[in-house]
């Protein structure tokens, strides 16, 4: 058995996208800007990416949006669905250096994983976003990277807060991995 | 009516095609409609879709809900694009007809009404065909044809699985936020921002923490039954390729192949009207 690809990546990769998919209707109205809205998916895929991965969170990101922009608004818009993987790949590649799972997610972690998220949904939502909706969509420039930037935005934020604080909590009830300490 | 697309068994010619055929065909459906451009194409596509929709036996009860939404935020996206962009017509048919003339820049071109009128017809393309394969494709079915045309099992799965749990979640999620709700949380638009993203997290982590406890228990128990164990297995679910997939999916390449020769024979993906 590939340790690498086992059975608990392959279930997480299910699971994650079903929670994606459910919590594409879930959104926080930011209330002052009309028609933006925090996506609290965003932190779950973070989440679940910062603790299985890139090849996890890139399913999850590209099949859940897929999938949830499928079943909820009956449209795929591919543009803003390979961001959402690309995301995701930038993340998981620093995956190791959280150690969530290791229950070692402190002050240094945190402030590793936010640079990261931040450089990562930069790379996704003002760079790759926009210039697919151009490419494929031939929509007007001025209005895909302002909807790019707000996406941007309103993700770090989500990410920063919500992401942090799920990584937080989940790496408290792992056990540490140096929390032996020798009897004297 | 359901507020979420869901698989409904039904006897037609479509339910009886593999999942991958009407996957192959959601896939290669979607992409022509995203790279034409061209009016005469995008009619066509909006013709077959009805069609297959009708052959579907696709009820409104069915879609109609998510149908509305879809034309909310079609008209929101037409808007917005006027909004930002009023000339684009413009400068993609390099002809200038005014309407009627608005504040500055913001007049109504023919050309505009268009531009966006195509935007239009490639949304009402594509809908057609997602709603075809979400509601005509037994997920277990698709997982395990999936598998049989050459994707790892191993993902095959995991899409199987994901399908499986999203009403479970869905119901986890509902569960904990009636809870939350009778515990006094506030979500609606009384509470501050600050203060709503503190209130969704209290839903958010019980449903990812029993979510991570749910991959520990499914993992478990495919480990159990030698998940992985094999470089091959065999589906419950799977359905052979028959002569009607193989027809289907030739005549989906090429109409994709003529659909993109006439988009792109005259240089560019528009149609041209106003030259």
């Amino acid at each position: 058995m590939n340790k690498k690809f086992g059975i608990k990546e392959v279930v997480a990769m299910g699971i994650g996208t079903a929670l994606f998919v459910v919590l594409t209707n879930v959104q926080i109205p930011l209330g002052f800007i009309p028609n933006t809205a925090l996506q609290t998916r965003a932190a779950v895929l973070a989440f679940f990416t910062a603790v299985f991965g890139p090849i996890v969170g890139a399913v999850i990101g590209f099949a859940g949006h897929a999938l949830g922009d499928a079943v909820f608004y009956g449209s795929v818009w591919w543009s803003w669905v390979v961001p959402e993987a690309v995301f995701a790949i930038i993340v998981g590649i620093f995956s190791k250096k959280y150690a969530i799972k290791e229950g070692e997610f402190g002050t240094k972690q945190i402030i590793i994983f936010n640079v990261v998220q931040v450089i990562a949904n930069a790379v996704a939502w003002i760079i790759v976003a926009p210039v697919l909706d151009i490419l494929i969509y031939a929509e007007p420039r001025n209005k895909v990277f302002v909807q790019g930037v707000s996406a941007f935005v309103a993700n770090i934020i989500v990410v920063g807060v919500l992401g942090t604080i799920l990584a937080v909590a989940y790496s408290k009830v792992g056990a540490k991995s140096s929390s032996l300490q020798k009897e004297d | 009516m359901s507020r979420i697309l869901t698989y409904e068994e039904k006897n037609t010619w479509i339910h009886g095609l593999s999942g991958v055929t009407k996957f192959l065909f959601f896939l290669v459906w979607s992409i022509v409609s995203m790279l034409t451009y061209d009016t005469r194409v995008l009619a066509v596509m909006l013709l077959l879709s009805f069609v297959i929709f009708k052959v579907s036996k696709t009820s409104w009860k069915q879609v109609g809900t998510v149908f509305k939404f879809i034309l909310l935020f079609l008209v929101l996206n037409l808007l917005a694009v006027f909004l930002f962009s009023p000339n684009q017509g413009t400068a993609i048919y390099g002809t200038r007809t005014v309407l009627v003339p608005l504040v500055g820049r913001y007049s109504i071109t023919k050309e505009q009404l268009f531009y966006e009128f195509n935007i239009m017809l490639k949304y009402f393309t594509v809908i057609p065909a997602v709603l075809m394969f979400i509601v005509t494709t037994n997920p277990s079915e698709f997982a395990a044809s999936l598998n049989k045309v050459g994707v790892s099992y191993k993902i095959s799965y995991a899409i199987a699985i994901a399908l499986r749990y999203v009403p479970d979640v869905q119901s986890d999620f509902t569960k904990i936020k009636h809870a939350q709700e009778a515990r006094g949380i506030e979500m609606s638009k009384k509470a501050s921002l600050m203060e709503r993203i503190k209130n969704m997290s209290a839903i958010l982590f019980p449903l990812i923490f029993s979510s991570m406890d749910r991959i520990d228990v499914v993992s478990n128990a495919m480990e159990l039954r030698g998940f992985g164990k094999n470089k091959r297995r065999t589906w419950y679910a799977g359905k052979k390729l028959t002569g009607k997939d193989y027809a289907v999916m030739i005549a989906t390449v090429l109409f994709a192949v003529a659909a993109l020769v006439i988009t792109f024979y005259d240089g560019n993906r528009f149609y041209n009207p106003f030259q």
